[in-house]
């Protein structure tokens, strides 16, 4: 069964996992032998800009391991698990795809009728 | 071939309208003999604490009798009663969600799992239905 995970709400509940749970979760099923595409879109294309990730202080608390969300897309790939990134939710924002980590390779909307079609179950988070 | 569903929710108690359709999906395919998995994932967990109390309503002036409303924890032993048998329910709490949330404490007929379950669970299902927290 090839599951396609589209990621679009980004940046929540970090302070939880430590990561997106969404692409934690893609870890630990792909660890669990899934075979699993992730796609970014919307506001989640942000996760493959190449980005520092600093600690986070509140008083005397400091979460010392920030979501990784670059490292997160790299051991997906590393994993075998391919990575796109909505082309035009990228330039909808301004963001060049200079500025982008390799594990996401780019796709056109029109290219995602295709993927979706190459998947048997498409969860949309 | 007997139909199954699986279904990952995310959002917590109340927070939005997306639960409560997850929650009619879910007692809809148990009345049409389906059965169904759950993988309540993130605040989806605390759906299913022991702990929660209904209360008296002051704006209204009703009391806690008079008011009889359900918390989450009665809606999923609900639907736990709805699919203890055939079509059977079987609900999935993703345990590192729990013990983040301190919300082991739960009704019967729930499960501690993770994401390997969640996998396992939509291979053996006709369709997997994901509800996340938008």
């Amino acid at each position: 069964m090839r599951i396609l995970n589209i990621v679009e709400s980004a940046y929540r509940a970090t302070l939880e996992e430590q990561d997106d749970t969404v692409l934690w979760l893609s870890r630990a099923l792909r660890n669990a032998g899934a075979d699993l595409t992730v796609l970014l879109r919307g506001n989640a294309v942000s996760y493959a800009v190449q980005q520092a990730c600093p600690t986070l202080s509140l008083g005397a608390l400091t979460i010392q391991h920030p979501a990784q969300p670059n490292d997160d897309l790299a051991k997906l790939r590393a994993k075998g698990a391919a990575v796109f990134v909505v082309q035009e939710d990228l330039d909808d924002r301004g963001i060049d795809k200079q500025r982008c980590v390799e594990a996401a390779q780019p796709v056109r909307r029109a290219e995602i009728a295709t993927l979706l079609e190459e998947h048997d179950q498409i969860w949309h988070w | 071939m007997a139909q199954t569903l699986t279904v990952a929710i995310m959002d917590a108690p109340y927070e939005a309208a997306a639960s409560t359709t997850a929650f009619r999906i879910i007692a809809s395919a148990l009345r049409k003999g389906i059965d169904v998995n759950v993988f309540a994932y993130e605040g989806a967990v605390s759906l299913t604490m022991k702990g929660q109390a209904p209360h008296a309503n002051p704006v209204k002036g009703t009391t806690v009798e008079e008011e009889d409303h359900p918390t989450t924890k009665d809606i999923v032993s609900a639907l736990v009663a709805l699919g203890a048998e055939a079509p059977r329910l079987t609900w999935v709490n993703c345990g590192l969600c729990v013990d983040e949330r301190g919300a082991g404490d739960w009704i019967d007929g729930v499960k501690r799992g993770g994401p390997a379950d969640f996998l396992k669970m939509a291979e053996g299902s006709s369709a997997t239905l994901v509800i996340p927290t938008k």
